[in-house]
Order: structure tokens, then C-alpha cells, then sequence
């Protein structure tokens, strides 16, 4: 006790070389903490207000007839059924497609390629492509899916709209891989190695599983935003006005941004049957609970698999 | 009897064994860099041999060629030859058996590192891997038991590994070691991150293990190593006149000899911690 100083002290700081000021940096903090929160808000209360207003003009027309229909010249009876069904297609084919590419090839260059210039080069340029403009992707998916690859994808089919999806998510799923398993400590490699385990055992037991969640969330999420793009799809040639399902991979086929963007590009008229307004609103709370619904799948399969090691 | 282990004239150590591990004229590069030159040393069998020496000594690395770690290192380079029962490891014929070599010679690391799965596992998973056809059960037992850990953990086989106070931890690791049956352990500073009990503890280990394999034991502790080792190599780093500076092994003889009557002056100005 004899080396503490006396409680006193604390406030004639005259003896020391500190110039403690507190209150002014107790200020600053306060400022930075209220501008912090002013930023997150700010998001959030847009964010809210185009949630509440599309979903008020969506009442209308929100109805189960809404889901179960297909689409008609009358916007009362018009439904979103051939686009819900397309893009639920085009989701299972996509993750698919882009899924085990996107991860082997995330895993071929985190874990077994050598640091060179080759490889260094395809990183830069996996980066890149992350950044490309999806109606790129889609001009690139009309060339090679659509006219080259006729006798495959049958031409402006929903093959071909996945495949070019697969490309636009597959630089972002190639990512995400290689930061998941880069975020597995070096150690639990060192330690299969010196066990006499191959590089392929030690990432199947040790590190894929670690970094498996990581991988789910963020393929999850870059489906999700492949989900809502248009662009791309329009390039490729989805229809906008389609009465039946797809029934194979060939199928012409549309999608749920497609027949929003349709119905949103129509004139806005007073007549009620006329009015496509509402069923763009009602299109967008659509597409946005099939989002909703993939995302919750992400934090499922991810808690369940952190839950799921030992 | 002139000594085999002691390869340079000015040292005359006598194992009472038979050399298990030879290195011959290893240096080891790292890019361009020279982090070990010229070391000539003969590791005695069922033995304990503690690698001491500052930092950047080059014991660490020598350690890792033994089982042909520093393979994983991105421009690592192992010049000269290293001699596991008379045969050359680094040879290219072994290129393709690095994983036998690594299960023969197993290690623990500084930092306990086990994997993020049961006890039971843990122990495990060397040996299937490795093709174990024996009674599972009953090795992961064993193992546990030769690790000194079998009492704490025999009740939580199927809790995770990660679940294990750090000592626990590392005792882990070395019983996952000894699962895959190597004949050398090597240990590269395995207690500097326990606490003063848990490295009583392996010290205490380490004796026992000492009757089935032999243990190279790198450490910056040197009441440690003057405890556990039968023979200590004292390491030192030297500037080179362009500014870099190189491992080189000082010193090799028996413990007593290294801690008590050491030849080299660099050798007993580092045990009586006047420099290091």
C-alpha cells in the first residue's frame, strides 16, 4: 500500500507529464458513438420504409391465387407461379453448378497449388471477376451457353440461365472458400502432417469440417444475390410472358426479377385490372421470402454443423 | 571407446548407445537465407536429446528435418544428408514415403494442437489413417495411458479434445503421437506454453517414455533440458560478415558434461545464463 498513491492525486495532475484531459476525449467518444449509430440507423429506417410501403401496395394482390396462378393480361388474375417455379429451378441448378466448382476449386488453390506466378495471377483475376458487372456474365452466357452450346442447353433454356448464374457466383464462392479455410489455424495441418496423414486427409478430417459453415454462409448468400439479379437473365433470354412449368433442362423459362421488372415497366393506370403495380409489389414480397428462407437455411446449416463437431 | 555421435574432433561425448538419427553436413536454407550450416550430430536410441540454444539457433529447423517438416515450408532447402537406421531420408526414393517417415518419426508441437474432435478421435485418427488393424479401443487406451492422461480423460472420450486444460492439451498430443507407434518423438519446446505444473508433469512423462522411443527435445528452458536429457546440444547463431545471421551447433556431449564442464567458452557463458 505504502507505493499507491493517495486517492487525491488524481486530480492534481499539475505534477505529471501526462496531460490526461479527460473530458475532451470522453467528448469524442461520445461524438463517434452517436455517429456510429446515426449510420446504422439511417439503413435501417430506409430499409424499413421500402419493406412497409412494398408490402402495403402488395395487399391486393397477395394472395395464395397470387402464387398458385400464371400470368394473364388481367392483373387481378395474374400470378407468379411459372416464375416462382423457375426460380427455384435456377436456385437448385446453380448451387449445383457453382457449389462443388467453386469450393474444389477454392480448396485446389487455398490448400495444394503452389505460391507462384501463375496462381497468383488466377487469384488476381478470381477478384476480379468477383467485380465484373453481372450483364457481363450475361452477354458472356448468351455467346457461350446460349449460341455455342445450343445443342446442350437447348438455346435460351433455364440450363442455360443457370449456367451463366454459375459463373457470376462462382468467383464469390471461390473466395469465401479459401478465407474459411484460411481461417484454420496452420497448426491442425502441422499436426495431420507429422501423423504421416496426405494433404487430403488432413483438410476431409480436419480442416474442411472446420471450415465448412463459413463456406455454406457465404455460397448461401452469393446464390441469394444471384437469385434477385435480372440482368443477366434478360441477356440470356428469359421470357417474361410463359404459361406452363419447366419441365426439363431445355425448358424456356422465367424467373421472379424478370416478371417483377415486367410488371414494374407497365404503365400505371387507374383501373384495377389494369394495374400491374400491385402485382410487382406483391412479386417483390415474393422473391423476398424465398430469400428470407435460403438465408435462414445458411444460419441453420451453420449453426448445425459448428454444433455438430466435437 | 572413440565416440560416433560426436563427429568433430573437439568433442568426446560417449553415448552408451546405438545412433538412431544422423545428420551429415545438414544446412538448411529458407529462400536465401542460411538458418542452419554444416551440423553434424548422432542422436543415441532411447534416449533423450535436448536442443538448446538462443533464438534463431537453428535448433527448431534442424528438428524439422528429422521428419521432413520443413518440406511444408515454401522455399526450404535441406542440404547434406539425414540417416534414420543408416538411411537417408532427404533421398528422392523417399519422396514418395514421407508420410511413413512421419508416422515413424512423430512430433509435438509448442503450441498444443489438437484437432477439433473427440479425445477418442484424436488418438484415432493417426492410426486409421495409417491403417491400423488392431483393436482401436483398446490403443487409444494405451496411448492415453502412456501419456500420463488416461485417468483425467477416460470418462470424456467423447468430449472434444479442445474441451482439455492446456497441459491436458499437450499430454493429448503426445499420446496422439504415440498411437501411430513412431520410434522418435520430437518435441519442439512443448512446455513454453504450460504452466510450471504441467511441465512437471511431462518432464515426469518423458522419463517413461524415454524406455520405448527416443526423444529430441528442443527447448528454451535450460533447467529443463539439464532434468529430462541424457545428451545436450547447445546451438548458437553467428553474424555472417554480410549482416545475417546462422545457426551452427556449438556444443554435443552428454548433459552433466554440457551443464557442468562444457569445452566451449560461448557454451558455458549460455548455461550459467550470462547470455541468451
Amino acid at each position: 500500500m505504502s507505493t499507491s498513491r493517495p486517492i487525491a492525486d488524481l486530480d492534481s495532475p499539475s505534477e505529471s507529464n501526462f496531460n490526461v484531459a479527460l473530458p475532451s476525449r470522453h467528448g469524442l467518444d461520445k461524438i463517434f458513438e452517436v455517429a456510429s449509430w446515426v449510420a446504422t440507423f439511417v439503413g435501417l429506417i430506409v430499409l424499413a420504409a421500402l419493406l412497409i410501403d412494398t408490402v402495403v401496395d402488395s395487399l391486393p394482390r397477395l394472395s395464395w391465387g397470387f402464387i398458385t396462378n400464371f400470368p394473364s393480361t388481367r392483373a387481378v388474375a395474374a400470378g407468379v407461379l411459372p416464375a416462382l417455379v423457375g426460380t427455384l429451378w435456377l436456385l437448385v441448378l446453380t448451387t449445383l453448378v457453382a457449389f462443388p466448382l467453386g469450393v474444389g476449386a477454392g480448396i485446389y488453390l487455398e490448400e495444394y497449388a503452389p505460391d507462384n506466378l501463375f496462381t497468383r495471377a488466377i487469384e488476381i483475376n478470381i477478384s476480379n471477376l468477383a467485380a465484373v458487372p453481372s450483364i457481363i456474365y450475361g452477354l458472356l452466357g448468351l455467346q457461350v451457353f446460349v449460341r455455342w452450346l445450343l445443342p446442350v442447353t437447348g438455346g435460351r433454356s433455364i440450363l442455360a440461365g443457370a449456367l451463366t448464374l454459375a459463373l457470376l457466383v462462382l468467383p464469390i464462392i471461390i473466395i469465401t472458400t479459401r478465407e474459411s479455410l484460411r481461417a484454420i489455424p496452420g497448426s491442425l495441418r502441422q499436426a495431420g502432417f507429422a501423423l504421416g496423414a496426405t494433404r487430403w486427409q488432413v483438410i476431409r478430417e480436419h480442416i474442411f469440417p472446420l471450415a465448412l459453415p463459413g463456406i455454406l454462409t457465404g455460397t448461401i448468400l452469393a446464390i441469394s444475390r444471384a437469385i434477385g439479379e435480372t440482368a443477366p437473365l434478360i441477356v440470356v433470354g428469359a421470357a417474361t410472358f410463359i404459361t406452363f412449368l419447366p419441365t426439363n433442362l431445355q425448358s424456356k423459362f422465367t424467373a421472379l426479377p424478370i416478371q417483377i421488372f415486367n410488371w414494374v415497366s407497365r404503365p400505371v393506370v387507374a383501373n384495377p385490372d389494369k394495374n400491374f403495380q400491385f402485382n410487382a409489389a406483391a412479386g417483390i414480397v415474393v422473391l423476398m421470402v424465398v430469400l428470407l428462407g435460403m438465408n435462414s437455411i445458411a444460419i441453420f446449416l451453420r449453426n448445425k454443423f459448428q454444433k455438430g463437431r466435437a | 571407446m572413440k565416440s560416433d555421435f560426436i563427429q568433430e574432433s573437439n568433442f568426446s561425448a560417449m553415448p552408451t548407445s546405438e545412433a538412431i538419427l544422423e545428420a551429415e553436413k545438414v544446412t538448411v536454407h529458407y529462400g536465401s537465407f542460411m538458418a542452419l550450416r554444416e551440423t553434424y550430430i548422432n542422436i543415441p536410441k532411447n534416449q533423450i536429446t535436448a536442443f538448446i540454444g538462443p533464438s534463431g539457433c537453428g535448433k527448431s529447423t534442424l528438428l524439422r528435418c528429422f521428419n521432413r517438416m520443413n518440406d511444408l515450408i515454401p522455399g526450404a532447402k535441406v542440404g547434406g544428408k539425414i540417416r534414420f537406421h543408416g538411411e537417408n531420408l532427404h533421398d528422392r526414393k523417399f519422396d514418395k514415403r514421407i508420410e511413413e517417415i512421419r508416422r515413424r518419426i512423430g512430433m509435438v508441437f509448442q503450441k498444443p494442437n489438437p484437432f477439433s474432435k473427440t479425445i477418442y478421435e484424436n488418438i484415432a485418427f493417426g492410426a486409421r489413417i495409417n491403417g491400423y488393424r488392431g483393436d482401436m479401443d483398446e490403443l487409444v487406451e494405451r496411448s492415453l495411458r502412456q501419456a500420463a492422461l488416461w485417468d483425467e480423460a477416460k470418462d470424456k472420450l467423447k468430449q472434444s479434445g479442445l474441451s482439455l486444460s492446456g497441459g491436458q492439451q499437450q499430454r493429448l498430443c503426445i499420446a496422439r503421437a504415440i498411437a501411430v507407434q513412431p520410434e522418435v518423438i520430437l518435441m519442439d519446446e512443448p512446455c513454453s506454453a504450460l504452466d510450471p505444473i504441467s511441465t512437471l508433469r511431462i518432464e515426469e512423462l518423458l522419463h517413461e517414455l524415454e524406455e520405448r522411443y527416443t526423444i529430441i527435445i528442443v527447448t528454451h528452458n535450460m533447467q529443463q533440458a539439464s532434468r529430462v536429457s541424457d545428451m545436450t546440444a547447445f546451438f548458437n547463431v553467428k553474424a555472417t560478415e554480410s549482416g545475417q545471421r546462422q545457426g551452427y551447433l556449438a556444443e554435443y556431449d552428454r548433459t552433466e558434461v554440457i551443464f557442468q564442464n562444457p569445452k566451449e567458452q560461448v557454451t558455458q557463458e549460455y548455461v550459467s545464463g550470462r547470455f541468451g
